[in-house]
């Protein structure tokens, strides 16, 4: 529970050319019709992806940059060095975080628990991914011909930072629940979204329960990328235990960011998608007055193509954050 | 504890017969017959090639292998290089990672990934990484298969 209502006072989303011909393009601040970005390579692309993200949140938002404490993020690149990397350029002090897909929610709870706790009066948190350089470490080179199943899903080219302030205009975290590494014994990297849903599931339940809230009291309770699989075995999953959410109500940033005839299989994945589509769509439609109340809750597959060769199982994570519209929408 | 754990085991399968369910199946037998019309293509386009060499050079049929092979990979690193065979691969499955063209790719589209680490220790190291298994072993079972075939001329007499 955050009581002193940390705000979102800012926010920045920068989209590459698949996000550009998708279905939420216009919420993205800056698009890029070059993968490449003109760099010398997609990790360092990765880099300037953040740089801008940072940019444009700082100067959509009243502050200068000098004012701003703390970055918080991460990404999924070696020891997440394109988010060490672009903070180089950066005069704040840094945080770096790993829970994969995961990180832009953690990022959030973090700075937001920062902030509430008047650690910090502004903290930017934000992440990125490429799906090139993600592709290339994760799976296999871009330009290999592999099929890849049904279920697997289309990293996002892009980044999103969101600037959190003690007071302002703009949505309000009210409150975060940080979530356990869930396991349930799936091994098919290329099915993340099925082995994410119980991580979802899990931190939904814990954050209603704590909390002795309904899920009807959400707009929208927005799942990072769990995609098609792992939307609908997430749904039974909380279905059986007797949390009955409606499917209107029970999206996936996985699948709004793209169009359904683009060549996504499942659905969009990479730390940016969750946070494109949160900081991006999610928080334009609470701003617009469209929705008041949403939990996001990214969702992050913790293996690396080490321990999936070694055969270990996927390891899981979910974190969830309550943002509401503030108090000159409500 | 050990109730805790049981009651953890049988959760993960309850949860592995809900995914078993809501998994999008691959769909094998399309698979199949896009590997087998793709893999088939590119086949007779490697046999159109050969005839060509035989009747229009001087090789024979055991010699215009090897020419056709080199030409074949060589329309394949262009169509890698363009981004194109990728999309192929998606589409016909084993029918384009069978054939030759399938290794080339393997081979050329690391070289390719491997660019911006630079040609020694990126593209040198490398390039071999998805293509290198198929060399081991094959070299290693042609091995095999030549011991047992000589020890047998042996004992035949």
């Amino acid at each position: 529970m955050f009581t002193n209502k940390p705000v979102i006072i800012s926010t920045g989303t920068v989209g590459g050319p698949m996000e550009a011909k998708g279905k939420i393009a216009d919420s993205f601040d800056l698009l890029h019709d070059d993968q490449w970005l003109e760099q010398a390579s997609f990790e360092k692309a990765q880099q300037l992806l953040l740089e801008q993200a940072i940019d444009i949140t700082i100067n959509k938002s009243p502050i200068e940059e000098e004012q701003v404490e703390f970055f918080l993020g991460g990404d999924l690149i070696n020891q997440i060095t394109p988010t060490t990397l672009a903070l180089n350029s950066k005069d704040l002090g840094y945080f770096g975080l790993f829970n994969a897909c995961a990180t832009s929610t953690e990022g959030l709870a973090l700075a937001a628990l920062m902030v509430n706790n008047q650690a910090a009066n502004y903290v930017i948190t934000g992440t990125a991914s490429h799906n090139a350089a993600t592709e290339r470490q994760y799976r296999y080179p871009t330009e290999y011909g592999s099929q890849k199943p049904p279920t697997a899903q289309w990293t996002v080219t892009g980044a999103g930072c969101a600037l959190i302030a003690q007071e302002g205009t703009g949505p309000v975290i009210t409150s975060a629940t940080i979530g356990k590494v869930i396991d349930m014994g799936l091994t098919d990297p290329f099915n993340m979204g099925g082995a994410m849903a119980p991580a979802a599931v899990d931190t939904i339940m814990t954050h209603l329960k704590e909390r002795n809230l309904s899920p009807s009291y959400y707009d929208l309770i927005i799942t990072g990328d769990l995609g098609k699989v792992g939307r609908e075995s997430s749904l039974e999953l909380l279905n059986q235990k007797g949390i009955h959410i409606r499917k209107e109500q029970y999206v996936d940033c996985g699948l709004s960011i793209y169009k359904r005839e683009q060549p996504i299989l499942a659905g969009a994945s990479g730390t940016a998608a969750s946070a494109v589509a949160i900081y991006g769509y999610y928080l334009d439609q609470i701003k617009k007055g469209k929705i008041k109340k949403i939990l996001a809750v990214a969702t992050g597959s913790l293996h690396s193509p080490l321990t999936v060769q070694q055969k270990n199982s996927i390891p899981c994570i979910a974190h969830a954050v309550a943002i509401e519209a503030g108090s000159d929408k409500l | 504890m050990t109730h805790k754990n049981n009651n953890k085991k049988f959760e993960k399968q309850h949860y592995q017969k809900i995914q078993q369910k809501k998994e999008i199946k691959r769909p094998v037998i399309r698979n199949c017959f896009k590997a087998f019309f793709v893999g088939g293509f590119i086949c007779l386009i490697g046999q159109v090639i050969t005839t060509f060499y035989i009747y229009f050079f001087d090789f024979t049929e055991q010699t215009a292998g090897n020419p056709t092979v080199a030409t074949i990979i060589f329309f394949t690193m262009l169509l890698t290089g363009f981004g194109l065979y990728d999309k192929l691969g998606q589409f016909a499955g084993a029918g384009s990672s069978v054939p030759v063209t399938g290794f080339g790719n393997a081979v050329i589209s690391t070289a390719i990934e491997h660019r911006t680490e630079g040609f020694i220790l990126g593209v040198g190291s490398n390039m071999f990484k998805l293509a290198g298994p198929v060399i081991v072993y094959g070299v290693f079972s042609a091995f095999l298969i030549a011991i047992i075939k000589t020890l047998f001329m042996k004992w035949m007499g």
